[in-house]
């Protein structure tokens, strides 16, 4: 009796679940030109939390997402879902005895994780400070624009995702959203955040950015190797932040942040605080550090120092 | 339930009739509320870069708009707690007023919060079980909880007294008392969890201040009743509902308390700020002096400082109070005022200059005023439509027709200017019979 009960009961919600569908497709297509299209802007609506997908259902948006990308861009686009590793913890260092102020580190992060160019995106801020004043963020220029770099009696201080360890952005998403992952990483889910901004307000570091216009991202300047929580190109109307470059420092053999990468002076470090013997470590053990707003006790898991 | 319909029928046929100033206002609403939709589209196309928003004021005229309202409906209390904790008759009679401004608002801090967000259409991540509600950690996740039972609150108590009158019965004071009750707690929470929202971020140091939410309670104990006070004067002279001159006077009484309140700590968030005078000034100095030749905000809070301190002393002084021109003016001028310092004059400084201490000067581009004007006469429109009920309803001239089916509609016309010497006659006046 009761087996028969549960047969029934599953039936019932099977049919139900094909009714909705069929429903969803129906308004799809009323609504929206093309069959296929207007099925996948239906999927998207629908898409679970990341993390509430299955393995199953993550292969699908991934599928669907590498498919929109790949149409819309003209070639094929990559999308990762790359788990944290174990035992690592993502720690930066930035040495401000050395940075020149070049920006390179700024538009080669722009290239790797496929920021909008119009309107522009940067997610790291370089900021010129006198070098009289120290770190007094009253007397920063932000548009430094002069012929070379460093200018004299100025030294200069880049800023990006801090990746706090007791983030305030994370805790005021009123959808969870944004989060801290295993790694230390905070991401966003593009396709969960409902764009109310609440996470700017909060972020001491100006790391957080909207998209207020549609993204314009020519094809020929996208980087096809991306990830679900990083650099896969977004839609318009929500938060983006840099995230280490997920998309190159998850993978094994890893690499390096785009930004670490390009510094022409070795101003940038990066590696595993959780390794004793990494070079991070090495920096925070016998340099002069300090993290920035330290008074706020968001734990950030970037370390600025004077290596000289 | 065939009651409730015949009720809802009754209201839609009520709401249809009414003067010419009834239908030339609900006409100038709807075209206003048409034009907004239409830069609210235009918004949806474009995205959020239709505004002057941007990275360093992530927020802006939209959010203003909502902080200020959600003070407007949180003074409905300011009515509720003489009306049904002290049993003070002249306003027990107006108190159903108070709370459909209140429900007027929300609807309003409602849309004004949508219209600020990226993604509206996903709305359903805010429902607890079907999205993620971030909840109990995010305090706009507690102003989601708190502002829907607020409304919901107020949209039943009020029906729900206004159902009983108009099948002339008593309304049940078991089921109203304890829902009365409840909504002044959750009056003042809809303000507290409003003002937690900024107070609770370490990155603004404007915002980060304890007295904040006093602050906010303060304001809004003046800008609720005053216009509660503007639409006791027109009700009073556009329909037949009376309103005993000893309710107004109480109300503005209390709103001469609640604005000796707000200046008070004002005043002392001031002298903090500038006797200190640490970096933490920059936004105060960015709001009452102009901060490096930026000063967009500076005359309008001085226009604020200046409307509440003479309104200040027009409710406290009893001749100014007590004459109904000089009261008119003061309810105005709070209005006016604690919109630019609770709006604009609260959400802007937080922003400027931003976290990393650069000035991005904002002021709202058409498109956002057009959506906000557009929200504002959706409000309006409800409340105009509620209040085409209500005071029928409350004068006697709204209620089930004797077949106990049909309803009778005595009051046919609605905004027509009262001649004092008419009053007397106006009891038999209209006795038309609609199903």
């Amino acid at each position: 009796m009761s087996d028969n009960c549960k047969c029934d009961e599953h039936v019932q919600h099977k049919s139900r679940r094909k009714v909705l569908k069929s429903l969803a497709a129906g308004i799809g297509l009323i609504a929206l030109p093309g069959r296929e299209a207007s099925a996948s802007v239906w999927e998207e609506f629908f898409q679970k939390h990341f993390r509430e997908l299955s393995k199953e259902e993550l292969k699908q948006v991934i599928t669907r997402l590498e498919k929109k990308y790949s149409q819309q861009f003209g070639k094929q686009v990559n999308v990762k879902a790359t788990p944290p590793i174990e035992g690592v913890k993502y720690g930066y260092g930035l040495d401000l005895s050395r940075c020149i102020g070049c920006r390179r580190c700024v538009y080669a992060c722009v290239g790797e994780n496929n920021q909008s160019r119009d309107p522009q995106i940067h997610w790291i801020r370089v900021m010129q400070l006198d070098k009289e004043k120290g770190v007094d963020l009253s007397h920063a220029e932000h548009y430094y624009n002069p012929a070379t770099v460093p200018e004299k009696g100025h030294f200069y201080m880049p800023v990006q995702c801090q990746q706090c360890e007791k983030p305030p952005c994370t805790k005021v998403c009123p959808v969870q959203a944004t989060w801290k992952e295993n790694d230390g990483i905070v991401v966003i889910d593009y396709n969960w955040c409902i764009g109310c901004r609440y996470c700017m307000a909060a972020c001491p570091y100006g790391a957080r950015h909207f998209n207020w216009g549609k993204p314009g991202l020519p094809a020929k300047d996208v980087n096809t190797n991306t990830h679900y929580l990083g650099n896969r190109p977004r839609p318009k109307g929500v938060v983006e932040k840099c995230t280490f470059c997920i998309q190159r420092t998850r993978e094994q053999p890893g690499r390096y942040p785009a930004c670490e990468e390009i510094c022409p002076v070795g101003a940038r470090k990066f590696g595993n605080l959780l390794d004793p013997e990494s070079e991070i470590r090495y920096l925070i053990e016998n340099k002069r550090v300090f993290i920035f707003k330290e008074d706020l006790n968001t734990q950030p898991k970037f370390f600025y120092f004077y290596a000289t | 339930m065939k009651n409730i319909w015949h009720f809802f029928t009754g209201t839609l046929m009520l709401v249809s009739k009414g003067s010419k100033a009834y239908y030339g206002w609900v006409l100038v609403l709807l075209t206003l509320m048409a034009i907004g939709a239409a830069a609210y589209f235009q918004q949806m196309n474009e995205g959020l870069i239709v505004t002057n928003m941007r990275d360093q004021v992530s927020w802006g005229f939209y959010i203003s708009n909502f902080t200020f309202l959600v003070g407007v409906a949180a003074a409905a209390v300011l009515l509720v707690i003489p009306a049904y904790v002290y049993h003070w008759k002249p306003i027990k009679e107006i108190a159903v007023l108070g709370e459909l401004l209140a429900v007027s608002a929300i609807v309003m801090c409602l849309l004004f919060v949508t219209a600020d967000l990226g993604h509206p259409e996903r709305f359903w991540h805010l429902i607890p079980k079907i999205g993620r509600l971030n909840f109990p950690q995010s305090l706009l996740a507690w102003d989601v909880v708190v502002l829907n039972t607020y409304l919901i609150l107020n949209l039943t108590i009020a029906v729900y007294i206004l159902y009983s009158l108009y099948y002339k019965r008593t309304p049940n004071k078991s089921f109203t008392t304890p829902l009365l009750l409840l909504s002044i707690p959750s009056a003042i929470s809809i303000h507290t969890v409003t003002a937690f929202l900024y107070n609770g971020l370490g990155a603004r140091p404007f915002w980060n201040s304890s007295i904040l939410v006093p602050r906010f309670l303060a304001s809004a104990f003046c800008s609720g009743p005053a216009f509660m006070i503007i639409i006791f004067f027109l009700v009073r002279k556009y329909t037949k509902f009376r309103i005993d001159d000893k309710a107004i006077q109480k109300v503005a009484e209390l709103i001469a308390y609640a604005m000796f309140v707000n200046l008070l700590l004002l005043g002392a968030e001031l002298f903090k700020e500038y006797y200190t005078a640490s970096a933490h000034l920059a936004p105060v100095q960015y709001l009452f002096q102009g901060l490096h030749g930026h000063s967009a905000l500076v005359p309008w809070i001085w226009t604020a400082m200046v409307f509440n301190i003479t309104a200040f002393f027009l409710f406290l002084v009893p001749d100014t109070r007590r004459n109904n021109v000089t009261l008119m003016i003061a309810c105005i001028l709070v209005f006016v005022g604690v919109y630019i310092e609770k709006g604009m004059g609260l959400v802007i400084p937080g922003f400027i200059p931003d976290v990393l201490h650069e000035i991005y000067e904002y002021s709202p581009t058409g498109v956002e005023l057009l959506v906000s004007v557009g929200i504002w006469a959706t409000g309006l429109f409800v409340f105009t439509m509620l209040l085409r009920v209500a005071i029928p309803i409350l004068n006697g001239d709204f209620h089930v027709a004797d077949d106990g089916v049909g309803s009778y509609i005595g009051d046919q016309l609605f905004l027509v200017q009262q001649e004092p010497e008419d009053m007397a006659k106006r009891d038999d006046s209209g006795d038309e019979y609609a199903d």
